[in-house]
């Protein structure tokens, strides 16, 4: 029995029952895919092809493909690692924090968000594993293995090996809780196949579903097991971020050397996986017709994280600045100055305005509830995110101490190719999993549907 | 599959308000209930069906204990004993440069061993057939089976007591 307020929007629209909620969702798994899917998914595997290409390329030839110099020595590569690992903070906030804090809101878009946060941590770990060159000796270097070295371990005091472990254990534990979440779903997908008298697709479901039975004692221990694990995804996600800005803050480049990363970091990641989220969401359910389940409400909460974390990013550039300017050390002063009104004006510029501007036309509800709107915004503010990352990568070192060490980043076929490669992988795993993973977690869904669905009158 | 001779007596219940109060009113007839098959987590079902509560937090701090000791030993030998660096200058062993690895190891053991806990209680593995009561368990039906050997009372006066407690049908099932 749940208590239900009369103040607050239906979460579930079109009077659905706990049956159509099985039958909605289950559909896309047993349906064959229409043309659509095709075309996204080729289009898809094309960019993922060619990415392919350019990265085995890269293996081959070793990093002196890509545009970096003896000044720049980061630039696309963490860039983009920074962005996607950022990207995939919010699944884990929407499963993990917003389950902790029972937001119920969370239901609907949990599983889509999680899947996105596995293949966006699996895009990120590319580019440090490519920028390492030589791929097949990386595990000796970023894991404390035995080795022909002497007994010369991984050196625990660099905040590049905190990262090694932290991504890989935000990887695991995200792969794990998503995983859980679907269990019950594979199989109300191997009963149905049951049903219809379809024995392969029944075997498998069975499989994946670890011969879930549903019981109320299983019940009881799933539910422990999904508060721990959104209890100890909760200080993870705010942990791997927190580490990836340690990266650069633990350094003591102008610029980067800087005590607000960590929370500055957290709060980006966020704003801009909230973004992602919302271009997959309101593309797959305009797809999959899923608009009683991802409703304008959803929309419109998701509409309001972005203007917070929003804001506390903008907060964050013009503390940066400020401190900079008060802290009277001519290097950081300059490596601001330089970010704002160097050669690299246009990237930092678009940052503000995509990043800090942009958001703040969500406070307008005829704005959050607008779904191109929020479409074309959702899409800017990843524009800008990558920018910010680019920003304070590049910007803080291409002008060094020595101004005879001055120099540009420029991209070159290999640093767009890998870029491309990781869009591929990321849209090529998000449409498999849309097509043979259940897209919203139905046994959630089901269990509010009594006090959250609009009934019928 | 082979057959058990088990006999069950299965109520269906449609609702799960229904399916609280009717667990409540079949326990206090003296009916001993086998299990209740949801389509999803019913809160307070395990209350009335009198379950004790899960332990697996406590193999979660279990197992992250052991993660936090392992990865404190790990980079405390290979770094302090095994082969001490001078890294910048740096002590040896010094804690805060190890807190990042020692935090992620805890989470990481805690998180596995706990979900690897959780399928060996649960019995829950790929190859694993479950007994299915009811198939509509999975879709949008409550599903109590009963076992008879359990009860003395006799099928008839449990059909009784299922329909008087709301179940919507009372079927037979044997094993």
């Amino acid at each position: 029995m749940q208590a239900t307020s009369s103040v607050r929007e239906s979460l579930i629209t079109g009077g659905k029952t706990v049956r159509d909620v099985s039958e909605d969702i289950s559909r896309h798994v047993e349906n064959k895919p229409n043309r659509l899917w095709w075309i996204a998914f080729s289009i898809s595997l094309v960019l993922f092809g060619f990415g392919f290409y350019c990265l085995a390329a890269l293996l081959w030839e070793g990093i002196g493909l890509w545009g970096l110099n003896k000044t720049v020595g980061w630039a696309w590569d963490i860039t983009n690692f920074v962005w996607w690992v950022g990207i995939g903070h919010a699944g884990t906030l929407i499963s993990a924090i917003l389950l902790l804090f029972r937001q119920k809101w969370r239901m609907s878009i949990n599983r889509a968000a999680e899947a996105m946060t596995i293949f966006a941590v699996i895009c990120a770990a590319t580019f440090p594993l490519a920028h390492m060159g030589r791929l097949w000796l990386g595990f000796y270097w970023a894991l404390p293995l035995p080795n022909t070295w002497g007994s010369l371990w991984a050196n625990f005091n660099s905040p590049l090996l905190w990262d090694v472990f932290a991504i890989s254990t935000y990887f695991t534990v995200s792969l794990v809780f998503w995983y859980i979440g679907l269990i019950p779903d594979f199989a109300v997908i191997r009963d149905r196949a049951t049903r219809m008298g379809n024995k392969t697709r029944a075997t498998i479901y069975n499989a994946l579903s670890f011969g879930w039975d549903g019981a109320a004692k299983t019940w009881m221990r799933y539910e422990s097991v999904a508060l721990i694990l959104a209890g100890l995804s909760t200080p993870l996600v705010l942990s791997v971020h927190t580490i990836v800005s340690f990266d650069f803050a633990t350094s003591v480049v102008p610029g980067w050397h800087t005590t607000i990363f960590p929370p500055y970091f957290v709060a980006g990641a966020i704003f801009s996986g909230f973004a992602m989220v919302l271009t997959l969401l309101i593309v797959t359910r305009k797809v999959f017709k899923l608009e009683d389940y991802i409703t304008i409400y959803h929309i419109e909460l998701m509409n309001i994280v972005i203007i917070i974390t929003g804001s506390i990013v903008g907060i964050a550039y013009i503390t940066e600045f400020f401190v900079a300017w008060y802290g009277m050390v001519p290097a950081e002063f300059y490596a601001f100055y330089n970010r704002a009104t160097g050669p690299y004006w246009w990237a930092y510029w678009s940052m503000m305005t995509c990043n800090v501007i942009s958001p703040q036309l969500f406070w307008f509800k005829k704005i959050r509830t607008n779904i191109v709107a929020t479409f074309v915004l959702s899409i800017i503010v990843n524009i800008g995110m990558w920018f910010e990352r680019f920003v304070i990568i590049v910007t803080s070192i291409h002008r060094d101490y020595l101004p005879s060490s001055w120099s540009m980043f420029y991209p070159t076929v290999y640093d767009l190719g890998e870029y491309i490669f990781t869009f591929g992988l990321f849209f090529t795993a998000f449409f498999l999993f849309a097509k043979f993973f259940p897209v919203i977690n139905m046994a959630e869904v089901k269990s509010i549907i009594k006090s959250s669905s609009e009934k019928k009158h | 599959m082979s057959s058990t001779g088990e006999k069950f007596l299965v109520g269906i219940f449609d609702d799960e308000d229904i399916l609280l109060h009717g667990v409540e009113g079949i326990r206090e007839k003296g009916v001993k209930i086998h299990e209740v098959y949801t389509p999803f987590p019913v809160h307070g079902l395990d209350e009335v069906l009198g379950y004790k509560r899960s332990r697996l937090p406590i193999a979660a701090f279990l197992f992250g204990l052991t993660g936090t000791s392992l990865a404190l030993t790990m980079q405390i030998w290979m770094l302090g004993f095994d082969w001490p660096m001078i890294i910048g200058g740096k002590n040896f062993v010094s804690l805060p440069p190890f807190i990042p690895v020692t935090f992620e190891l805890t989470v990481l053991l805690s998180a596995l061993g706990m979900v690897a806990t959780f399928f060996i209680v649960s019995d829950m593995k790929p190859y694993k057939t479950p007994r299915t009561y009811d198939i509509r368990s999975t879709d949008d039906k409550h599903v109590m089976a009963i076992d008879l050997a359990a009860n003395k009372l006799s099928k008839d006066e449990i059909g009784q007591i299922l329909k008087a407690n709301g179940a919507s049908e009372v079927n037979e099932k044997n094993f």
